[in-house]
């Protein structure tokens, strides 16, 4: 299904679809820079710390490749179904700017390390092959910070840690027909980036950036209208945003008969709006020519096996084997696998969980452990801004707290209060019970004296029940559980209670 | 191959060189005879040769990912016209 912009058939307004191309720019996780052994590690350190002649682009000086980030980038490559040709060449890319040290970028032109591939998405269960064009390795810029003096004049400062940062660029075709499918398709690629360990995926620290390009058609035409490139989105949501945007300004402008002028435009967040960036003139006179200081690439069919057979499970095989192995949903899958610590974590607590147990047994844990993982345990780590690896809570946490609610000594209305302790100190479900005294009330005499009380409390209630109302069975049981402030056993009561009024 | 004056000039602002009007006139013959050397190197006949971008035959040359010393703040900064927190201080650059 294309996705169309809303128009009224019988009006005879024309129909308009949109086409979206992205490109992702992705720092590798080396531990040093692309051309040069500075450390990698240049947000954590004081500005102009992590230089050296090499990324400061002082005359005289020459570049080495950084075999991992070239490994990365291969890696990247085949995960995205991608051709690795058997050459490939750097080449320079020439621009003037004040964040560019050597006035030239080290980047890829005719040669890249791969093209040809392509990445699935799916979009309402309709699997859609997204064409990815190429995927490249080049390197980043300095970092500038705009000041103004108190007198109102602004200057820039220029942070040069970050230039010469591995950079993999990665394009895709204009395959893309609505915002929520340029959505899905960096949701997807960040996954696999993460999955391979050649990216942290983070967009708000700058690790991850998309630049998207979009335009509108009359439907079923191939002509070519202006194509507008938007910049600036800091989140996956203001991507969605900005395209969402786009879409109905290009069509506002066409059907008032104007003309979508091909341009460069910047994301305004706040206003939530783009506006045109002043283009730079001459932005496409880069005149790339063979960057004569680097050798070019040359990639072995057995190199290029190895690293193929070399390759981590991916999110959509893991997808696979969580439908099929236990039982999940796909929806529960496909937010579980997005995220690869997430997807780890769950692992890790079937793996503890399931020791003892069948296969049905398997699938039924597996099940709790998920609406754990997607519910409470994703809200929690949410709100307090927490990522799953640094969180309090261990896979053996958890399975603990599962384990104290399968012997009855937890109930499981109780058990959402002790996760939300454990969450916040770090304690064992067991201490939390222990210290809290939610130790689950199961003994019948005990739970019978709350019982009678409620009973002797509830005469509607029960005169309701004893007439066939349901409802008033737990609206019973209910009550009992809060006299008893959460700690007795639902199951439990409710054998009392249907015993004492003698029915059902 | 004769340049024109708006080549001459449109590669003097790529390369950010403010040029007199004299100094258009010179660089336009200076840049014309380079390429008119081209031409002459264009008359060889390269069928059936691969072509290169490449002087040197290697290939695969490559770092491994260690990181080694960088330069002290102030050495990177020595050069600088204007500094400011431990950065280089420049006009302003708007995007």
């Amino acid at each position: 299904m294309k996705h169309q912009c809303d128009t009224d058939i019988l009006s005879g307004v024309v129909k308009y679809e949109t086409v979206i191309g992205l490109e992702v720019h992705s720092q590798l996780l080396t531990v040093s820079k692309m051309y040069c052994s500075c450390s990698a590690d240049y947000a954590s350190t004081p500005p102009n710390t992590h230089v050296c002649p090499v990324c400061m682009g002082l005359p005289g000086v020459l570049p080495t490749i950084n075999r991992r980030a070239v490994e990365f980038t291969v890696m990247t490559a085949l995960a995205l179904n991608c051709s690795i040709p058997e050459h490939a060449k750097f080449d320079r890319k020439n621009y003037p700017y004040p964040d560019l040290m050597k006035g030239y970028q080290i980047s890829q032109y005719d040669k890249p390390m791969s093209v040809n591939g392509y990445l699935v998405i799916d979009i309402e269960g309709r699997k859609k092959k997204v064409g990815i064009t190429r995927v490249h390795l080049e390197e980043d810029v300095a970092k500038l910070l705009h000041r103004t003096t108190p007198e109102g004049e602004s200057y820039s400062l220029v942070d040069i840690n970050r230039a010469g940062m591995p950079l993999m660029e990665i394009v895709s075709e204009p395959d893309m027909n609505s915002p929520e499918e340029a959505r899905l398709y960096l949701v997807k690629l960040r996954s696999i980036l993460q999955y391979l360990g050649v990216s942290t995926g983070n967009m708000e620290e700058g690790s991850f950036r998309c630049d998207a390009n979009i335009s509108i058609r009359p439907e079923g035409s191939k002509e070519f209208l202006g194509k507008v490139e938007v910049k600036n989105m800091n989140s996956f949501r203001a991507v969605y945003r900005a395209l969402e945007f786009e879409e109905k300004r290009q069509r506002e402008v066409l059907d008032t008969g104007g003309r979508i002028t091909q341009e460069t435009r910047g994301w305004v967040d706040e206003k939530g709006i783009t506006v045109s960036q002043r283009s730079k003139e001459y932005a496409h006179d880069y005149r790339y020519f063979p960057e004569p200081d680097l050798p070019p690439l040359a990639f072995s069919r057995e190199m290029v096996e190895q690293v193929r057979a070399a390759l981590p499970e991916l999110p959509e095989a893991k997808y696979d084997r969580f439908v099929s192995g236990y039982s999940l949903t796909p929806y529960d899958a496909g937010l579980l696998t997005d995220s690869r610590p997430l997807a780890n974590y769950f692992e890790e607590c079937v793996g503890l969980a399931g020791k003892s147990g069948g296969e049905k047994d398997i699938a039924k844990k597996a099940k709790t452990i998920s609406n754990w993982l997607l519910g409470d345990f994703t809200r929690l780590l949410n709100s307090s801004n927490t990522r799953i690896e640094a969180s309090n809570i261990k896979p053996w946490h958890l399975v603990e707290m599962f384990d104290l609610v399968d012997r009855g000594t937890l109930s499981g209305p109780l058990a959402k209060t002790v996760f939300e302790e454990m969450f916040s100190s770090g304690k064992t479900a067991s201490a939390v019970v222990a210290e809290r005294g939610l130790v689950q009330i199961s003994d019948s005499g005990e739970l019978a004296i709350i019982v009678d009380k409620v009973i002797a409390d509830n005469d509607k209630a029960i005169a309701d029940y004893r007439a066939g109302k349901e409802a008033s069975l737990t609206f019973l049981i209910g009550q009992v559980m809060k006299a008893s402030r959460g700690k007795a056993n639902p199951a439990v009561v409710r054998k009392i209670i249907v015993d004492k009024l003698g029915g059902n | 191959m004769q340049l024109t004056d708006e080549e001459v000039r449109h590669i003097a602002l790529l390369a950010r060189l403010g040029i007199s009007d004299a100094e258009v006139e010179k660089f336009r013959n200076q840049l014309s005879s380079i390429l008119e050397n081209m031409d002459i190197l264009q008359q060889v006949d390269t069928s059936g040769l691969e072509p290169t971008s490449q002087s040197v035959a290697l290939e695969n040359i490559y770092r491994e990912d260690e990181t080694g010393p960088s330069l002290p703040v102030t050495e990177v900064l020595s050069n600088a016209p204007a500094q400011e927190d431990n950065s280089l201080k420049v006009n302003a650059v708007l995007e």
